[in-house]
């Protein structure tokens, strides 16, 4: 897409399996600074497997994966988890808590992999966790507890908690599940943001989002990577490869698409 | 901090001049400033000593129970949900049943909680994604196990020894002393915990969580495992297996103070050293000249508190 971008994480021959079937067989598949991935697929077809796996969170069962700057990964061997983590953050699809916290600390909790064993965070890093819950529109909830906040809330948090951990990859479960519409827009506003613009110091970034709202993903990737859950894959930019065809194949379900001024809309037949 | 500090001295003072001979507040300064006085023996070579073990054992316990909570990411947790008092228990009251001389009993009690941990060790490790969920699966079947085998020992064992033996399980001050040992491990292992502090935070928040955070949460999860089992097989040793202290004092520092662990843990210390010599002195006046175990008077204490405590926490939810 961008002459200038640079490859941030590239798999060859990765191999996904769950006990009983195959889910990806061999995807070859790179992705770079100032790109965002559309991460689609069915329930079950290995979206969040992908993400973990590519977060190294979860063994790699076949190829591998690349991170061109830091060289060759496998994630539990050859590179520190700390290193990885300074690399890219991993936005769940659920977050629970099993102990009281309050929404600040848990965002500070994204500056961990920064941070060393003795070192206490400093002004600025609280400064950055600040900034952020005050980007997800948290800001006066900062001693509330987590425990407490309501579904939408959670999940801003989460997305707080990526932005402070400021990775230049980064991989999205479903971000904007349990969000009213008006954050939706907002979450992918700050995602293209970062991908498209980036931080002066930071550069830009690139995302992974694993995602179930057609009409977001068209309106704010630059890319789609399709899995169909029984090996096959198809990646490519997101204006060669999103079709009403693709995604009534990919969906096993008809699905319309209508033009308008501002693009295209993809509603179910 | 400061004020847990002082309410810890102040537990102290209160467990040195308490008991069969009350020692006013100025006989106390006088035998602590190093004067003399007809009460020095009495406090310092038999007060003392028993305050200090109570001190180190509750603050033990009160540090391997906040670990077992992070470790099984429950808040219910407790210092002997994996077995390791179990498997001192069998060895102590093993040891007893074959008239072993009493000075051996916590040799026989730290070698029981030592196998017990080995055993956890051997029978999770193997291949595949690691979770703690196979090593809490382990400890608590070995836990039933050693509970099994306990009153086994209980209905084999003669009645002249069946007093020593419940003395031992509800958890006893009266015969303890702190090994050198103890003194030198129990400093370098607070230490090694407050190292790994942050990661203790970033672990409470899952496994996943903590592995996309930086942690590698395998070798995590057996440190944690390893310190919070020699922390509980040193307590159990020096005092038999005293119940609450473990799952109350971590839970109640959760509340009141913070659930970050780099206060949270030196807090469960200096909480469960007072709670315990306070308990301890309650237990060797309340009803004497007759002693009583101190484990009793820390669930009698500990039960109401702790359902208090979780009360609380509901209403404010």
């Amino acid at each position: 897409m961008n002459e200038a971008g640079t490859s941030m994480l590239r798999t060859r021959g990765l191999g996904l399996e769950i006990p009983g079937r195959v889910l990806l067989e061999s995807l070859d598949w790179q992705i770079q600074r100032g790109e965002t991935w559309a991460l689609l697929g069915r329930n079950g077809s290995g979206k969040s497997t992908l993400l973990h796996t590519l977060a190294g969170v979860r063994p790699l069962q076949s190829g591998t994966i690349e991170l061109p700057d830091q060289g060759l990964f496998h994630p539990a061997e050859s590179l520190s988890r700390r290193t990885i983590a300074r690399q890219m953050a991993l936005l769940q699809q659920h977050t629970s808590y099993s102990f009281d916290a309050t929404v600040l600390q848990m965002a500070m909790a994204g500056r961990h992999p920064h941070l060393g064993a003795w070192q206490q965070e400093s002004a600025r890093d609280f400064a950055i966790a600040r900034q952020a819950l005050k980007d997800m529109d948290l800001e006066g909830l900062e001693q509330r507890n987590v425990s407490s906040l309501s579904g939408g809330e959670a999940r801003r948090l989460a997305f707080a908690t990526m932005l402070v951990q400021e990775t230049p990859l980064l991989l999205l479960d479903e971000p904007s599940n349990h969000l009213d519409i008006g954050h939706q827009i907002q979450i992918m506003r700050k995602l293209r943001s970062l991908v498209e613009t980036g931080s002066a110091e930071k550069g830009r970034c690139a995302a992974l989002v694993a995602i179930h709202d057609l009409n977001l993903a068209a309106r704010y990737c630059s890319h789609v990577l399709m899995l169909f859950g029984d090996g096959r894959y198809l990646a490519g930019p997101l204006d060669e490869v999103l079709s009403s065809k693709q995604l009534s194949e990919l969906y096993n379900y008809p699905i319309e698409q209508l033009l308008w001024d501002q693009g295209r809309c993809f509603l179910p037949g | 901090m400061l004020s847990l500090l002082a309410i810890c001295l102040l537990s102290l003072l209160i467990a040195l001049k308490s008991g069969s001979v009350a020692v006013g507040w100025q006989d106390l300064w006088q035998i602590i400033s190093g004067g003399e006085n007809e009460w020095r023996e009495l406090v310092l070579k038999l007060r003392l000593p028993r305050a200090m073990a109570a001190l180190v054992t509750g603050a033990m316990l009160a540090l391997a129970g906040s670990l077992m909570q992070v470790l099984l990411r429950n808040p219910l947790a407790d210092p002997y949900i994996m077995g390791v008092s179990g498997g001192a228990a069998f060895a102590a009251l093993g040891a007893m049943l074959l008239g072993v001389a009493a000075t051996f009993i916590p040799v026989a009690a730290f070698i029981g909680a030592l196998s017990s941990i080995l055993l956890v060790f051997a029978v999770s490790r193997g291949s595949g994604p690691w979770s703690s969920t196979r090593m809490l699966l382990s400890g608590v079947v070995l836990a039933a196990g050693w509970g099994a085998l306990i009153s086994l020992i209980l209905a084999l064992g003669p009645d002249n020894s069946l007093r020593g033996m419940l003395f031992w399980l509800m958890g006893d001050l009266s015969n303890a002393s702190v090994p050198l040992a103890v003194w030198i491990a129990f400093p370098i292992l607070l230490l090694l915990l407050m190292l790994r502090s942050r990661s203790l935070n970033i672990l409470a928040l899952g496994e996943v969580t903590a592995a996309a955070l930086g942690e590698n949460t395998k070798q995590l999860g057996w440190f944690i495992y390893l310190l919070a089992s020699l922390l509980t097989a040193m307590a159990v040793s020096i005092a038999g297996s005293i119940g609450f202290v473990g799952l109350i004092i971590p839970h109640a520092m959760r509340l009141l103070i913070s659930s970050d662990h780099r206060l949270l843990l030196p807090a469960s210390a200096l909480t469960g050293g007072s709670f315990l010599i306070l308990a301890d002195t309650l237990a060797r006046t309340v009803a004497a000249p007759l002693q009583l175990p101190v484990g009793v008077i820390t669930a009698l204490t500990g039960v109401p508190l702790f359902l208090y405590l979780l009360h609380r926490a509901r209403v404010q939810t």
